[in-house]
């Protein structure tokens, strides 16, 4: 009945394509998962430690709207050092409630009603839902396989109408651990010059790139800084997901407005993530960023065995080169992502997510999370093996 | 090869148990380079042995343990090592190490029964010319060792499934 107070805006988004591999997994015994999207590293003890400190001195007040100013700098400071953009800490940067707020905030601050977004698919989950909520229209922009998951110009040109407005850039890649190189962003940059379109490019996994070349940011390209709206976030490259931490950067004139929808909505992000965050950076620059580089080393032996893997069960797998994601084809199995995910669950308590999930461009294929311990793959991989050979 | 070697000893020292291939796909150096490296490094004495870590509580054998603090006279010319060499040729004798501190040794002495451990410390250490002291501590209880926690080993704390 009190269903009539739902907006149909809200109604009509489909609910989440993981939720019901959720409520399965839970009611079994024995699921190893391979369907979890966060590091199984627990955030360092010197980050924690800050929080403590914080908290016992007493410091459970309110930040500035954008986040605590030694914080920006610092964010400054590491984007600087790290990805070779340039962000003011005073009018540039904005402190949010992880990179999800920031990608909801860009959203609304660059819509009109009826404006297109196009999104890379499969893509991250929230995107679509987050411009259909903002007014807009999701544009999904079917990316292929056979080209290493990649947005080339010409799928851009394809897809861009007069309607739009935003093309959202998530590279690394969450599901297909695809990353556009340098020369990748620079055969897209012309056309999204020509046509005018805003870039609001997710970075969450910018630190996690495995074969020997450092992401590059399409901000740090010419002219694309004052059409980019950059967000990243402490969650992935420091193991901070349940602190729910990340930034956004825009020029001036965007981040005015995106600051005016964070301050009546959220006000500011936890204190103690900020301070924990702050930690972070602070000593990542003392000591050359080693928390990272600890975890990205075994993220990537993890990747190679997972690949090895998989492309040894006769599962194809684009190497993937950044984040933590594999994103085999199950083509030759016959069964859709959503078949062969629930037969997994079912039959050899083995979670993956379908491909679906992060949109139609994911029919056809899985993702696996390799941020997963060695052991537990090992049996993992053993189940799928079987489970293969019976259908 | 330097660092293919330490990479090689972080995976190890993990899991010695690993295989050449899994070893070769990790590291993404060919097997042979990988069989190689850790033929150099078995030659090399950087690898001594491969061991399991045991949890001994949970075979119920008469098993004690001790860590015992040694004070010495240094001698002329050998300095620690002679005494030292003196103490590890004891099969009771798992571990030396030369410490810094209030005292000079560090001897891990193990004995299947508390008198057996008594004893050696009494009869075999004590009296070696140039041990001045000791202070032994039985060990009790084993919360890790070689970074293996043995009870209480903290679960996933994550979502089964996440986007």
């Amino acid at each position: 009945m009190s269903e009539r107070f739902v907006s149909p805006r809200v109604k009509d988004i489909p609910p989440s394509g993981i939720r019901r591999f959720f409520d399965i997994a839970g009611t079994m015994r024995d699921v190893i998962s391979l369907g979890v999207g966060e590091p199984d590293f627990v955030t360092p003890y010197h980050i924690r430690n800050a929080a403590i400190e914080s908290l016992l001195a007493g410091e459970t007040q309110y930040t500035a709207n954008r986040g605590l100013l030694p914080l920006r700098k610092e964010i400054a400071a590491y984007l600087s050092d790290r990805m070779q953009v340039s962000y003011r800490p005073e009018t540039e940067i904005l402190v949010t409630v992880g990179a999800s707020e920031g990608i909801d905030l860009s959203l609304r601050m660059c819509v009109r009603p009826g404006d297109e977004v196009l999104i890379p698919d499969p893509g991250y989950v929230s995107y679509a839902p987050c411009v259909t909520l903002a007014g807009g229209v999701p544009v999904p922009v079917k990316t292929e396989m056979s080209n290493a998951f990649r947005l080339t110009a010409g799928m851009l040109e394809a897809a861009i109408t007069p309607r739009t407005r935003a093309l959202i850039f998530p590279y690394p890649n969450n599901p297909t651990g695809v990353v556009m190189r340098k020369s990748d962003l620079e055969s897209i940059v012309p056309v999204i010059v020509r046509h005018d379109l805003l870039v609001i490019a997710d970075e969450i996994y910018g630190e996690l790139t495995y074969e020997g070349e450092r992401h590059v940011s399409i901000a740090s390209l010419p002219g694309m800084k004052e059409r980019t709206v950059l967000l990243n976030g402490f969650s992935k490259a420091f193991a901070m997901t349940g602190w729910r931490l990340g930034f956004a950067c825009a020029p001036e004139a965007m981040m005015e407005q995106m600051n005016k929808i964070h301050q009546y909505t959220i006000m500011c992000a936890p204190r103690q993530s900020q301070v924990a965050a702050m930690q972070a950076l602070r000593k990542g620059r003392e000591n050359n960023y080693q928390d990272i580089e600890t975890m990205r080393r075994s993220y990537d032996r993890r990747r190679r065995l997972m690949v090895d893997a998989l492309n040894g069960m006769g599962l194809d797998c684009v190497m993937p080169e950044g984040a933590f994601y594999c994103f085999p084809s199950i083509r030759r199995t016959g069964l859709s992502s959503d078949e062969f995910c629930t037969r997994l669950l079912n039959e050899k308590r083995v979670v993956c997510v379908p491909g679906t999930a992060f949109g139609a461009g994911g029919e056809g294929f899985v993702r696996c999370c390799y941020a997963t311990d060695i052991d537990h793959m090992t049996v993992a991989f053993q189940r799928m093996k079987e489970f293969l050979e019976s259908i | 090869m330097e660092s293919l070697k330490q990479e090689l000893l972080e995976l190890l020292q993990e899991d010695c148990r690993l295989p050449l291939e899994k070893l070769s796909v990790m590291t993404g150096a060919k097997m042979e380079l990988v069989a190689q490296a850790i033929d150099e490094m078995e030659k090399d004495g950087v690898i001594l042995r491969y061991r399991p870590v045991v949890n001994w509580d949970k075979m119920h054998v008469n098993r004690v343990e001790a860590m015992i603090e040694v004070r010495v006279t240094p001698q002329r010319d050998m300095g620690f090592d002679a005494i030292a060499s003196r103490i590890y040729r004891f099969d009771e004798v798992k571990s030396v190490y030369l410490m810094s501190g209030a005292y000079d040794l560090l001897v891990l002495v193990e004995a299947s029964t508390l008198k057996d451990l008594a004893l050696f410390v009494s009869e075999k250490l004590s009296t070696l010319d140039t041990v001045t002291g000791t202070a032994t501590s039985f060990v009790l209880k084993r919360y890790k060792q070689d970074g293996v926690i043995f009870e209480g080993r903290s679960s996933d704390g994550r979502l089964v499934v996440s986007p």
